[in-house]
């Protein structure tokens, strides 16, 4: 029987979020090591566990992982959330880098500074509205399909829910020029496996705060 | 027959140049057609359909008009069959090649460091190539034995880090001096024919950013 994939990270959302998104649509079960510690940090790197030195890295299928898109990359074509050709394959790769430039915005955004924090979700709000979303509301509306790509769930479907979840909770009203995405939101979200995510107690992080914040500067700082 | 790849960017290496090098070393024959002015930049993103998330690099390739330069990469990558046999070969070019881009993405935003932080940062990079990225690498080569760094057969792997290590020397040429294996590589896929050709003078290889075209994709990204 496959061992559980089992994620090193601190306990936070962070660069692993999307990892535990993408297993947790998947259905697969995993274990998680928190890093709380410089000194766990250090003994992992000298163990010689990180390629790079650096978290998030998953040990799965007696592999380290690391490097947050080879990690999903991987989850996808395992579990079947790559599409079903080449061509759909690079679709799904498209939205989610696209995705992904602006989830990078929102985790970067607790490690800045507090006068710079308000001024930030403005300029993500701004990008989300303009440059985003409306790529993502055109999409459906044109094949008037439930999932973004070949009428199946994907990556593209899981990290764009994830990015749209993460941006309502700084601002609520954010799709509210986007039918297609309230819809497409509600849809993704009763997909069994993310629905269970999505409820209390499953491995789903909270939002970033002071204690989550500090860990990382304890762990992570020079 | 499929007309070639076209390629949309400005006339300097910026986030196109992977692509150049992958196509070259692919042998595949390629067009440009380049941005010299935010007018240029305004028309594509005007042009329905041609810029996804109103950004480049854009390639159009076998009917698409692709976009980020992931995206972009994985395709080419796929269909010339330089990413591997299987996934879990995938998932070690693709550790490799992050690695390779999260160093690489360095350098590339040297130019636009603020004055008072580009010796620090130039600093930054030449740790982290020394300390992290190159003994990585020379110590996955070390640990096979052979010459390619993934299933004994060159992949994109090897491409994206010998054009690294191009850029890493043209900064300081000391670094690479204790990776004979890295140096090795290096020489070895320079010699494949394609990718010789590439490195010869009257190539589409562009050379490093100068002020003037440094100035002029300033005024057309702003």
């Amino acid at each position: 029987m496959e061992a559980r994939p089992k994620l090193h990270y601190p306990n936070g959302r962070g660069r692993m979020e999307s990892v535990r998104w993408a297993l947790a649509a998947a259905g697969v079960e995993f274990d998680e090591e928190f890093l709380e510690t410089r000194e766990q940090l250090h003994k992992l790197q000298k163990g010689k566990h990180l390629l790079f030195q650096q978290v998030p890295m998953v040990e799965i299928d007696g592999m380290k992982l690391v490097q947050t898109r080879s990690i999903l990359h991987y989850i996808a074509e395992k579990y079947h959330l790559f599409g079903s050709d080449l061509k759909e394959k690079t679709l799904i790769d498209m939205y989610v880098e696209g995705t992904l430039d602006l989830l990078e915005m929102i985790i970067t955004h607790p490690f800045l500074k507090p006068e710079d924090q308000q001024k930030e979700v403005v300029s993500m709000t701004q990008k989300a509205v303009i440059r985003y979303f409306p790529v993502f509301e055109k999409i459906l509306r044109d094949h008037g399909q439930k999932f973004l790509v070949g009428n199946q769930l994907s990556l593209a479907d899981v990290i764009l829910l994830q990015t749209i979840l993460a941006l309502e909770e700084k601002v609520p009203n954010i799709l509210a020029a986007f039918p297609h995405l309230q819809e497409f939101t509600v849809k993704i979200s009763n997909v069994p496996t993310i629905k269970k995510f999505l409820e209390p107690g499953s491995k789903k992080k909270p939002p970033p705060d002071d204690v989550y914040v500090r860990t990382v500067y304890t762990i992570f700082a020079p | 027959m499929a007309g070639k790849p076209m390629l949309h960017y400005f006339n300097g290496r910026g986030r196109m140049e992977s692509t150049r090098w992958l196509l070259a070393a692919a042998g595949v024959e390629f067009e440009e057609k380049f941005l010299e002015s935010p007018e240029d930049l305004k028309k594509l993103v005007n042009e329905e359909g041609s810029l996804m998330f109103q950004q480049v690099p854009m390639v159009e390739i076998d009917g698409m008009k692709l976009v980020q330069t992931r995206a972009i990469l994985n395709y080419i990558a796929t269909k010339y069959n330089l990413y591997g046999k299987d996934i879990k070969e995938r998932a070690l070019i693709d550790m490799y090649i992050e690695g390779v881009a999260d160093l690489g993405e360095m350098i590339l935003l040297l130019p636009v460091a603020p004055p008072g932080e580009k010796d620090a940062k130039l600093a930054l990079i030449k740790e982290k190539t020394t300390n992290r990225y190159f003994p990585a690498f020379e110590k996955v080569l070390k640990s096979h034995g052979q010459d390619y760094l993934v299933g004994n057969k060159l992949s994109r792997a090897d491409i994206h880090l010998v054009e690294l290590i191009y850029y890493v020397e043209e900064l300081d040429p000391s670094l690479i001096a204790n990776f004979p294996l890295l140096k090795a590589l290096k020489a070895r896929v320079s010699s494949l024919s394609t990718v010789k050709k590439f490195l010869q003078p009257g190539s589409q290889r562009k050379p490093p950013l100068d002020q003037k075209t440094l100035e002029q994709a300033k005024k057309i990204f702003k």
